[in-house]
């Protein structure tokens, strides 16, 4: 085996598992606002749906809920999404993404039902009484405030995520695990698999560093 | 329907409040006067925070009337419930009326001159000049200027609670609440406070003053209200109510502050 072609592979799985990771972000975060903000909602049925969506979501296995999303479509609607239309996107890619994004956003909805919560309720009362609406309020007051408080439990969930996207090896999308499973079983060694825990130390090294910036600049206020 | 002097900035008629089958206010009626420091005073539990927390409509009267500047509120309908005013109209009067809450409940992550700028920005839509100017006016007034990009955080109690009563200042309510505006201060932070609203009063600023402190009802405030069990017991100018309760249950709360 020669080694540098190998990290050049697995630098290029990496590449794969970095866009994982950022989409889901992208999606699962603004989708659990939604979902927490349905959880707290005054509407019953709506506050257990999403009672339901978090508790399938938290209490079956990630992996499994990437073959549903892999191969739900076929096995249920018999329908063949191989090279979908768009970008020429692999249909593998998009379960994968799809089934993270759904994935995290159920964790992430509890995170920030735990971070509204806690904010005091005086915080809301006076935006009313200043003549803010509620969404202003919302947005204006409670979520900045929010976002300082989730951060640390955020942090926990981002770095889970990071080392998670391995999972997709289960689909074979072509991300920095399935690689060095590869390139280990083909030449019987160790090294892959140790270059590839190295870069994702690396890569949650790099994460957490991000996260205590971001936290450290909203530091201006207890 | 009667005519109502304008000079009439808050009448509260027969108003009523039940929390599930608890009555916390029963038929509570009361006026204040432009340019008035009304009081109320009270043993914990009396009502007197809830029947504040519904002039301000953080809390749905049951049944009664409200009238602010002349304009009702809330009224009651044929069948026996409260029927309140379209929302725009509620949003209205809602602004005529300022709050200063017990715990300040400033905005932690806004600095000081963005807390009295905020509302007047995205509320009352003002250029931000205009509203940076009044604000830097208002806090001025406190004693504050120096710390208009100071956190809350960063302020003692009294500091903060008179930042609170700038930011109720800012939007320009036509009516004033206070809710206990001193009790969550050590006494030397006090009467940095009363100083604030000794100062309002004699710019004539119309309050409604929810208070412990009865030296400073006794000087300030022009009318008094004594509440207990959700009723209004005595009621009449600070002298008479304060100095020459008629009411035993008056005399006897009276009484126990002075021990």
């Amino acid at each position: 085996m020669q080694f540098w072609p190998m990290v050049g592979g697995l630098a290029k799985g990496l590449g794969t598992t970095t866009s994982i990771f950022c989409l889901t972000l992208l999606f699962s975060l603004p989708l659990g606002l939604l979902v927490a903000l349905g959880r707290m909602s005054k509407f019953g049925a709506l506050r257990q749906a999403m009672r339901l969506y978090i508790s399938v979501m938290r209490g079956t296995p990630l992996m499994l809920q990437l073959f549903f999303f892999y191969f739900g479509p076929y096995y249920i609607f018999n329908l063949n999404l191989g090279k979908l239309g768009f970008w020429g996107l692999d249909y593998r890619f998009v379960a994968v993404v799809l089934g993270f994004s759904l994935n995290y956003a159920a964790y992430f909805a509890e995170i920030y039902r735990a971070g509204i919560e806690s904010i005091p309720v005086g915080q809301r009362e006076a935006g009313k009484i200043l003549g803010f609406s509620r969404a202003q309020t919302f947005f204006r007051i409670v979520l900045p405030q929010v976002v300082k408080r989730i951060l640390p439990p955020v942090t926990n969930e981002v770095i889970t995520l990071v080392k998670d996207t391995s999972l997709a090896f289960a689909l074979s999308v072509m991300e920095m695990f399935t690689i060095a499973k590869m390139e280990a079983a083909a030449h019987t060694t160790m090294v892959p698999f140790m270059v590839a825990g190295l870069f994702y130390y690396v890569f949650n090294f790099a994460v957490a560093a991000a996260m205590e910036w971001f936290e450290k600049r909203l530091d201006y206020y207890a | 329907m009667s005519a109502i002097p304008p000079d009439e900035m808050l009448v509260v008629e027969a108003v009523r409040k039940s929390f599930g089958g608890t009555q916390v206010l029963r038929d509570i009626s009361f006026s204040v006067r432009r340019g008035e420091v009304f009081g109320i005073i009270g043993p914990s539990g009396s009502g007197k925070s809830t029947l504040l927390r519904c002039i301000t409509q953080l809390e749905r009267v049951s049944g009664g009337k409200i009238r602010v500047c002349g304009e009702t509120m809330v009224s009651d309908a044929p069948d026996g419930t409260a029927r309140y005013a379209p929302p725009a109209a509620l949003r209205r009067m809602g602004l005529k009326i300022g709050l200063v809450f017990q715990n300040f409940n400033l905005f932690p992550h806004f600095s000081v001159l963005r807390n009295l700028t905020e509302a007047q920005i995205h509320v009352l839509k003002r250029p931000k000049d205009e509203a940076t100017e009044r604000a830097l006016g208002l806090l001025k007034r406190m004693g504050l200027e120096s710390k208009a990009g100071a956190y809350p955080c960063q302020l003692s109690g009294g500091q903060q609670q008179r930042v609170g009563i700038a930011r109720a200042l800012a939007l320009q309510p036509e009516v004033l609440c206070f809710d206990e505006p001193t009790s969550a201060l050590d006494p030397e932070l006090t009467g940095e406070v009363l100083k604030v609203i000794r100062d309002l009063a004699e710019r004539k600023m119309t309050m409604v003053v929810v208070t412990h402190e009865m030296d400073f009802a006794r000087e300030l405030a022009d009318r008094i209200l004594f509440m207990d069990g959700g009723v209004v017991v005595e009621s009449g100018t600070a002298d008479e109510v304060i100095s020459r309760p008629k009411h035993s249950r008056t005399q006897s709360f009276l009484g126990r502050l002075r021990r």
